[in-house]
């Protein structure tokens, strides 16, 4: 019934936004439009990523895409009293979309499409870019596939920064009768949403780079262990392959080739650990995510003791791009040997929470005052965690260091997955340490002494300082039993809760001072 | 010897689909968490007694099948309420007052983490991220995200 004076409006529909009320502001211009026999046709993106703004809806004009934000359904009747289908002024109107400084500003690589794309709509995915990395990979060798992801300093985005070529490579050289890809959607780190966003807002954009990465190391089947906190993402994705298959995307001929790549989507069960690659191969298997002692690799012997590629969705959803517009394109990006750009989740206490992707070497003041505007209270910032529950609680006086991996490194924090969580001065430092540690205390998969006791005793011991108990050798006695979980467990978990825990300690001294 | 455990088990009203998801998924590669999944969306909860019908099918040891129901906090064991709140305890929400909101929560529906309403209405669950950190304190109804939490709008959805 669409017609020419028909016009388009589209009302996010990722988890944020539909979080916020974009189910009912979407019925509310429907009811509206109807009553006042407009012609509308509305579309349901997933999310710009402008989250302090969503529901963020968006007219098309004259071929462009104007914003209004944030709408209330008791906005809608007044918008269209403003003609916003025409574009009409109103205190929501944000002007036009790509103009928004917070997104004019960001480099959209990864992120290309998110929040303009129908999610589930091949066309449309098709029409702006997608697959062209894909018949760009199928016509390579697989060397030449992994030498392009080699070459463009592409690094794991879940947090390790391992360079993803010297991965693939290991995977395409090992012998075996089966490979795996398998993506690591357990994005369990307090902060970080950038995984949830793809998979909501561009699914096939991760399906397209586990195919290029099935395809360049001979792995013929994937997995995508996405978390059970995420019921929408497992939803999209699965919809998403369901489309691809149908498509010939997937299957035992990807584009009608000689090459097979089946995908599946798997379903995790709320234990944090299973983000750690190993515990997560065993969670695949059907077993407790207790991790694995390394060596082997994964690369060598990972799923069912076959070469795998664990890779995070940030890593392979990165792929395309690389692959379409090739190494030196997203290389070009970056600073130092951290390249091409990063996907920043603005959270926590922020004014103008959301994503931002940029290239790396922007400086944490710039992310956190010049993108998110400050604090949501408008109180002073005292403490950004960056990196998610394993990483260090930033200083104001570090807010000058540049997102690098190793700058980053150089001043006891890490970028990890690009997760910004911000406190204002209200925060009590004391019990976000104890947090730490009670965290790792109740995810600690019990393989490792260090990590299964070590959490246990250092809420312990952080009580006892807290409530005036020999605070001095209790304090050194912290120190102490962090430094035994840094170098004595067996993973990130035990060997990183530490790290929140150590920050307070160094930075904020104060706070872990007997409480009155 | 303990002769309890060889009699046959006395069949319930969900044997036979406990029965009928572990036949569909039998012989898929890893199939236990797919398994114990289906059962927890048909029955809400994994009962007890599919501890022995997933062990036979999938042929793995009773004591691996309870390692992994009892490993992952998302299965339980016991029928939950009619709805689960899942309250976000994690990071980004604690920087927008979360910690004051669970104290008013488990005052208002009078339960702890883990516990069920007297009426049967709620179960009350924590959890660590939800992925609306942006827009915190986060909480899930079922299935259902809601953002920036307030202690009103909590009262609200839970009337």
């Amino acid at each position: 019934m669409s017609s020419a004076d028909t016009v388009r409006v589209f009302v996010p529909s990722d988890t944020t936004a539909r979080s916020l009320g974009a189910d009912s502001v979407a019925e509310a211009i429907e009811a509206e439009a109807a009553s006042r026999e407009r012609p509308v046709e509305i579309m349901r993106n997933g999310s710009r990523g402008l989250y302090w703004l969503e529901p963020m809806i968006e007219v098309e004009v004259a071929g462009e895409r104007l914003a209004y934000g944030p709408v209330t359904p008791d906005d809608v009747a007044d918008l269209f009293e403003a003609d916003f289908l025409g574009g009409g002024a109103h205190p929501k109107a944000l002007g036009a979309t790509e103009a928004i400084p917070y997104l004019a500003e960001q480099s959209r690589l990864t992120m290309a499409r998110v929040g303009i794309v129908d999610p589930l709509s091949l066309d449309d995915y098709r029409a702006h870019g997608g697959y062209r990395g894909l018949e760009n990979a199928i016509a390579m060798p697989g060397e030449a596939i992994v030498k392009a992801i080699t070459d463009s300093g592409l690094r794991g985005r879940g947090g390790a920064a391992f360079p993803t070529g010297i991965k693939w490579n290991t995977v395409l050289g090992a012998k075996g009768d089966q490979k795996y890809v398998v993506c690591n959607a357990d994005e369990g780190d307090s902060g970080t949403f950038a995984d949830r966003m793809i998979m909501e807002s561009d699914p096939f954009v991760l399906i397209e780079g586990m195919t290029i990465a099935g395809i360049a190391v001979g792995a013929t089947r994937g997995y995508v262990y996405i978390r059970a906190e995420y019921p929408q993402s497992i939803q999209t994705m699965d919809a998403a392959i369901q489309s691809a298959q149908e498509a010939g995307l997937l299957g035992d001929s990807v584009m009608g080739g000689e090459h097979a790549f089946h995908l599946e989507v798997r379903e995790a069960a709320g234990a944090y650990i299973c983000g750690e690659e190993t515990s997560l191969l065993e969670s695949l298997e059907g077993k407790r995510g207790v991790i694995r002692f390394r060596p082997p690799l994964p690369a060598i012997e990972g799923l069912f003791g076959k070469p795998t590629i664990v890779n995070n969705v940030i890593s392979l959803s990165s792929v395309p791009i690389i692959l379409d517009k090739g190494a030196d394109y997203y290389k070009d990006y970056g600073v130092g040997r951290s390249r091409g750009t990063l996907t920043v989740q603005l959270a926590g206490n922020i004014k103008q929470g959301g994503m931002v992707e940029i290239a790396f070497g922007k400086t944490l003041r710039e992310l956190l005052y010049d993108f998110g505007g400050g604090s949501a209270t408008g109180r002073p910032i005292r403490a950004v965690q960056a990196g998610g529950p394993l990483g260090a609680y930033v200083h104001p006086s570090l807010f000058d260091t540049p997102l690098d991996y190793e700058q980053f490194a150089q001043v006891g924090a890490m970028i990890g997955h690009g997760g910004l969580v911000v406190f204002d001065d209200t925060v009590d430092m004391g019990e976000q340490a104890r947090f730490a540690m009670e965290f790792c205390a109740i995810e600690s998969c019990g393989k490792c002494t260090p990590c299964r006791i070590g959490a246990v005793r250092g809420v312990e011991v952080i009580d006892r300082i807290r409530s005036g108990v020999e605070a001095d050798a209790n304090r050194a006695l912290l120190r102490d039993l962090c430094g035994t979980m840094v170098d004595g467990s067996l993973c990130a978990l035990g060997g990183m809760a530490p790290f929140p825990v150590l920050s307070v300690l160094d930075h904020f001294p104060e706070d872990l001072e007997p409480q009155h | 010897m303990d002769t309890k455990t060889l009699q046959e088990p006395k069949r319930t009203a969900n044997t036979a689909a406990i029965e009928a998801i572990v036949e569909a998924h039998a012989g898929q590669p890893g199939a236990l968490l797919p398994v114990l999944h289906a059962i927890q969306d048909r029955l809400a909860y994994v009962p007890d007694e599919s501890v022995p019908i997933v062990a036979a099918g999938l042929n793995l040891s009773r004591a691996e099948v309870h390692g992994v129901i009892t490993f992952y906090h998302l299965f339980r064991t016991t029928a939950p309420g009619k709805q689960t709140l899942y309250v976000c305890r994690a990071e980004a929400c604690q920087a927008m007052g979360s910690r004051a909101l669970e104290q008013h929560i488990k005052e208002k529906l009078n339960i702890d983490f883990h516990e069920t309403t007297a009426d049967g209405r709620f179960s009350l669950e924590p959890v660590y991220c939800l992925g609306n950190c942006a827009c915190s304190p986060a909480v899930m109804i079922d299935e259902t995200v809601h953002g920036r939490v307030s202690n009103d709008r909590i009262d609200e959805l839970l009337s």
